[in-house]
């Protein structure tokens, strides 16, 4: 029996790992960008599961928008990436400090 | 006991590749790490009767976007070590940012106040039900307006991921067909007024 206990569980450890990996790997942008998209699902999985046990399908169409916004995200964030390594010829976050005084 | 058996294995790969993610030196590695968090995630998916996004999560996230992160992390030569260096100076901050949430997580779950038992199971389904049926009633009524924002939003994606990457190559020969068919007869023809000449 799975009960929704169970899948809140699953979302919210996912979430603290994904909040850690955007800490730990904080110099490597496709790495944040990877852990976004495991922040996403973690919400994700909420919605579906409260969606599935209110008995109310609206939350699926939620999850059905937000993947939707993640796909575009990571279009765009990739893309930008792309631009980024030939202006600079490196990812790493430190090296974007252009606009500080 | 069978769901159950299920449940727990695919939760316990669904962490452990979510570590991976975190935690792999290799991009690439942490990609794929990611692909098998999706799967995952899609049989869970499945095991609660949420068909349709199930399928949908495995067709979008790896079969369009975790294919789009390989190909970015494949395609731009990142030096590793380098992006590695200070790995382990925030880590504590990292670990700490985890405990933090997750006594917040269970703090929530522990105060039960929707008015639903969260330690029941859910009502199950009649075997004809249509997850994606009821989905798509749904979708195509009450929500067509947000659903066709959501195109919307895809199509300015793609315009913005193309523009943002695309480059004018120096030296590149290629033709201009505006400036072809926009050519003149006058641009191309002389007409040179002379004596005719005798053959010898």
């Amino acid at each position: 029996m799975i009960t929704l206990q169970h899948m809140m569980v699953i979302s919210g450890l996912l979430f603290a790992l994904s909040v850690a990996g955007i800490f730990i790997n904080r110099r490597n942008v496709i790495l944040l960008l990877m852990c976004i998209e495991l922040l996403l699902l973690s919400a994700n999985f909420n919605f579906v599961a409260f969606s599935r046990w209110l008995g109310n399908i609206d939350g699926q169409v939620f999850v059905f928008f937000i993947l939707t916004v993640a796909a575009a995200e990571s279009a765009i964030g990739l893309a930008i990436l792309v631009v980024l390594f030939r202006k600079r010829r490196s990812i790493d976050v430190e090296d974007l400090a252009t606009l500080k005084g | 006991m069978l769901v159950q058996i299920l449940f727990y294995a695919f939760a316990t790969v669904l962490m452990g590749s979510a570590l991976g993610v975190i935690l792999s030196r290799n991009p690439v590695h942490s990609a794929l790490y990611l692909v098998l968090a999706f799967f995952t995630s899609a049989a869970l998916w499945l095991l609660i009767e949420a068909e349709f996004l199930a399928i949908v999560l495995v067709l979008v996230y790896v079969g369009a976007v975790m294919v789009l992160f390989l190909f970015v992390v494949m395609m731009l030569d990142i030096n590793v070590e380098e992006v590695r260096k200070g790995f382990t100076r925030h880590a504590w901050l990292g670990w700490l940012t985890v405990f933090a949430l997750v006594a917040e997580i269970v703090g929530v779950v522990a105060v039960k106040q929707l008015g639903i038992d969260v330690t029941k199971a859910a009502v199950p389904v009649a075997a004809d039900h249509s997850n994606t049926a009821e989905l798509g009633k749904v979708l195509y009524t009450t929500y067509v307006y947000p659903f066709e924002l959501a195109a919307v939003v895809l199509l300015v994606a793609i315009v913005a991921a193309i523009v943002l990457t695309m480059r004018k190559r120096q030296g590149l020969k290629l033709q201009d067909v505006g400036a072809q068919v926009a050519t003149r007869r006058e641009d191309r023809v002389r007409l040179v007024k002379m004596q005719a000449e005798r053959r010898e």
